[in-house]
């Protein structure tokens, strides 16, 4: 019997050569359990090298390889050939950010985002090497689900926000900064409050939920978002009617 | 290729972004924050293979443990290779690492109190594995990027490639980079430079390393004239899914999993290890005993038992079965969540319902660029650290969840060592390095422009594969090691043969995987040579033409260094011993009393 073969369509766009952006079809060799991750490097390796994309681990948990899989974001390590066989499979970068080249998209303003919301532990104290801090089980589950972000940027691209508003902190970093606010050992809160509660932070969402719904490790950022909107409102309430008060 | 632009220049530059890197780059811009640091890396630091890394994190912290036993297991697990200065001083300051990621947010589990809970894995006296669930890599590579982040004196060049380190006056001073965004190379100064990326797991063809695992800052020491330390050890882990080889964490034993080979029988019990106890024991798992003995140990019963006709077939090669389904629901969705989903997507199978489907994969280079305690290589101003370094502490077999510890341990050692040698080191002649620069571009441009050849890259790096798997892996032999000397240097040739599909500038990925095929040619051509002038049998290097240890000749660290032709010339170096003389390695009874 002949390899039966799929056909993909990928998104082609070199900076310095092209003016625009075209698609160009490749028939690769259908195997069931091949992840279209796997059907791209066949492509790179075999027929044509000047493909470019990002991937390294290929077990769903570097955060490498998201991209438009049929118009939907995609981890492309973690989604099967078979799903889609015998149809054409369309692959395409990640929308809502600019392209690079072919699937490689331009990370600089997530970067720019992820550390605006200091995603790092804030404390007055010095810290005491000789201990752990305690933290229970149940404070650490308060948490632990906003912690498994891999920066996959499939919410960025989901959002519908970000479609519109490129400004928008997003799903996956305003997520972080909820993770770090509900950390029983962080005192930092108060400062992240401005960058929280800024238009373009937890109020620019419009709670579509499309950024938990592609979320492949279940993260949940439209939940953080809507938890950190009611904590805002209250730190909001304290500042106005307690001015004098602690917040 | 681009025009050459202006030098960039640092006081220190981290090439490599995992856990090693940042960590270095972290205990830098904490002891000065008015030295100049640059983190040159050639994905986004969270990329980083330091994210795959599941199980855990060894470090004594509960009362039950102590320092002797944790440098007895790590000595042992060695087969007597590690230097033992290395190992006390790792296991000493590891409580303290693990401590301070804590503060910095990891999320470890936790006992009721509030306390960090451990677990234990294969080859420990006592349960000291700090974890993350099953993530334990992928937190703690995101922890000490985003502590990173708060430090805006360093300045990070993500996606940049290295590709040479500068040396002149006898110094380093510096590394080339391709900015990959633009394709531009480019000179980047530094009064000190540390490497930390990682092994090099792709020179196997089946492997748990992630595709950026290519070993490039070992080959750029080794290529500069520092010397390769024991290459020939390369970790084998017991449970890899077959075809893709992806991990099956250690933690799956620590927490009660078996080991059933096709007749369902636990059998290991035949391999030295020990004697069974039921699962629902409540003794099960025994410490270093069965399914909880030593990587190297249990991979060699692999194969045994593959002889004996007892392994399962599978599309992808034979299989035994990683049972796990007694530990139930519950807490597999609690401890193991991450090797649930694993088993789901890449074995198409429920491990709470069915066993799992595992293989020997590589896993780990033991060996790596030889330095000091304190991350120095012989080289001045050159440093390495993390899994392309070589203390040692590692020797023929690494200990399960130590190599976490020591990207933390061993990385602000790093950084401490640098920040110390710029602030002290002088002035030195410098005038060469943008001529050596703009040799490099020109290298570089030759491959780039090559129009004539007829190889493609994946032919080559399959033959580099086929090589390396059939005569330098679990057991090995001087005919096999020999034939494989012998392809690796036909491969090296062909090198020169690869022509280029790809002609653009901009983020040219086959341009990085041709220079990545060379780094990897190096480290092959290093174990493979190392391995065959090792004529003895010690932790994961078996030889069936040597069976045994020998002490006499081989209490010795091979040091590998890069000859014109590119093939190594082997020479020795003795391992430091200090409280533990060597000894048989024993597993599946209590360990004799050693030393201390």
């Amino acid at each position: 019997m002949p390899q039966e073969t799929i056909t993909l369509e990928v998104f082609r766009y070199r900076p310095e050569e092209d003016k625009q952006s075209t698609f160009q079809n490749y028939d690769v060799p259908y195997h069931e359990h091949w992840v279209v991750l796997d059907a791209i490097n066949w492509i790179k390796d075999n027929v044509d090298g000047t493909l470019s994309y990002r991937w390294s681990c290929r077990m769903g948990v570097c955060g490498s390889c998201g991209m438009m899989i049929n118009g939907e974001p995609k981890l492309t390590c973690a989604v099967f050939l078979k799903d889609y066989f015998p149809k054409v499979i369309r692959v395409e970068p990640l929308v809502n950010f600019p392209v690079e080249r072919d699937l490689v998209i331009d990370m600089d303003g997530f970067m720019e985002k992820l550390k605006s919301v200091k995603p790092w532990i804030i404390r007055d104290d010095t810290d005491q090497m000789d201990q752990e801090y305690l933290q229970t089980p149940s404070q650490l589950a308060a948490y632990k689900d906003f912690s498994m972000c891999i920066n996959c940027m499939l919410c960025y691209s989901a959002c519908p926000v970000l479609d519109g508003d490129p400004e928008f902190i997003g799903p996956a970093a305003l997520a972080l900064a909820h993770r770090y606010n509900l950390d029983s050992r962080d005192k930092g809160n108060e400062q992240r409050q401005d960058i929280m509660g800024a238009e373009e932070g937890v109020w620019g969402c419009a709670f579509v939920g499309e950024c938990t719904e592609v979320c492949p490790k279940n993260v949940n950022p439209a939940g953080a978002i809507q938890q950190a909107k009611i904590a805002s409102t209250k730190a909001w309430y304290r500042s106005v009617l307690l001015p004098w008060g602690k917040r | 290729m681009r025009q050459m632009s202006e030098a960039l220049q640092h006081d220190i530059v981290i090439v490599g972004g995992g856990g090693a890197g940042l960590r270095a780059a972290i205990a830098v811009a904490q002891l000065d924050p008015n030295l100049s640091l640059a983190v040159v890396s050639k994905v986004y630091p969270m990329r980083s293979h330091t994210v795959a890394a599941e199980g855990g994190a060894a470090a004594v912290i509960k009362d039950n443990d102590s320092f002797e036993a944790h440098c007895y297991d790590t000595i042992s697990g060695s087969d007597w290779l590690a230097d033992q200065d290395a190992v006390e001083l790792f296991v000493d300051e590891a409580p303290r690492e693990l401590i301070q990621m804590e503060h910095w947010g990891c999320p470890w589990n936790r006992e009721p109190d509030g306390r960090v809970s451990v677990r234990p894995f294969g080859g420990m006296t006592i349960e000291r594995t700090w974890f993350a669930s099953d993530k334990t890599g992928f937190h703690m590579l995101h922890t000490l990027f985003q502590t990173l982040l708060q430090y805006d004196a360093v300045k990070r060049y993500d996606e940049w490639f290295a590709t040479k380190l500068l040396i002149e006056d006898g110094r380093c001073q510096g590394v080339v980079a391709i900015e990959m965004r633009t394709g531009q190379i480019r000179c980047i100064k530094a009064k000190a430079v540390i490497l930390s990326t990682g092994g090099a797991g792709r020179i196997f063809p089946f492997t748990t390393n992630g595709a950026i695992k290519t070993g490039d800052g070992t080959a750029l020491a080794y290529k500069a004239g520092v010397p390769l330390k024991d290459m020939e050890f390369v970790q084998y882990h017991p449970t890899g899914l077959p075809g893709t080889g992806i991990l099956i964490t250690e933690a799956a034993r620590g927490e009660g999993g078996v080991l059933l080979n096709k007749h369902g029988e636990r059998y290991l019990k035949d391999y030295d290890l020990g004697e069974p106890l039921e699962v629902d024991d409540p003794k099960h798992p025994q410490k270093r005993t069965m399914e909880l003995g030593p990587r190297d140990r249990l991979c060699q019963a692999f194969m045994k038992e593959h002889e004996k006709g007892n392994t399962i077939e599978s599309p992808f090669g034979d299989v035994v079965h990683l049972d796990i389904r007694h530990i139930g629901e519950k807490k597999i969705n609690k401890l193991l969540p991450f090797v649930r989903e694993l088993a789901k997507n890449y074995a198409g199978i429920d491990p709470v319902h069915e066993p799992i489907p595992v293989r020997p994969v590589v896993h780990y280079m033991m060996g790596g660029i030889h330095t000091d305690i304190d991350t120095a290589t012989p080289m001045p101003g050159l440093y390495a650290v993390g899994e392309c370094a070589c203390i040692s502490i590692n020797g023929a077999n690494r200990l399960g969840s130590n190599s976490l510890t020591k990207l933390l341990v061993f990385g602000k050692r790093a950084g401490v060592a640098a920040a110390k040698y710029v602030r002290s080191c002088g002035k030195f002649d410098d005038s060469s390095l943008e001529s050596q620069t703009a040799s490099e571009q020109a290298r570089i441009a030759a491959i780039f422009n090559r129009t004539s050849g007829n190889e493609r890259i994946a032919a080559v790096r399959g033959d580099m594969h086929h090589a390396m798997e059939s005569g330098a892996g679990i057991y090995r032999h001087d005919a096999t090691l020999a034939t494989t000397c012998e392809k690796l240097a036909m491969v090296r040739k062909r090198l020169g043969n690869i022509q280029l599909d790809d002609r653009s500038n901009c983020f040219n990925t086959e341009l990085t995987t041709m220079l990545e095929l060379e780094n990897m040619v190096d480290i092959a051509e290093a174990v493979a040579h190392s391995a065959r002038q090792r004529t003895e049998s010690r932790g994961s290097h078996q030889r069936t033409d040597f069976p045994e240890r020998d002490d006499q000749k081989f209490l010795k660290h091979s040091m590998a260094y890069r000859t014109e032709d590119g093939t190594p010339r082997v020479e020795y170096l003795d391992v430091v011993i200090t409280k533990w003389p060597p000894a048989k390695r024993v597993y599946g009874e209590k360990p004799i009393e050693s030393g201390a």
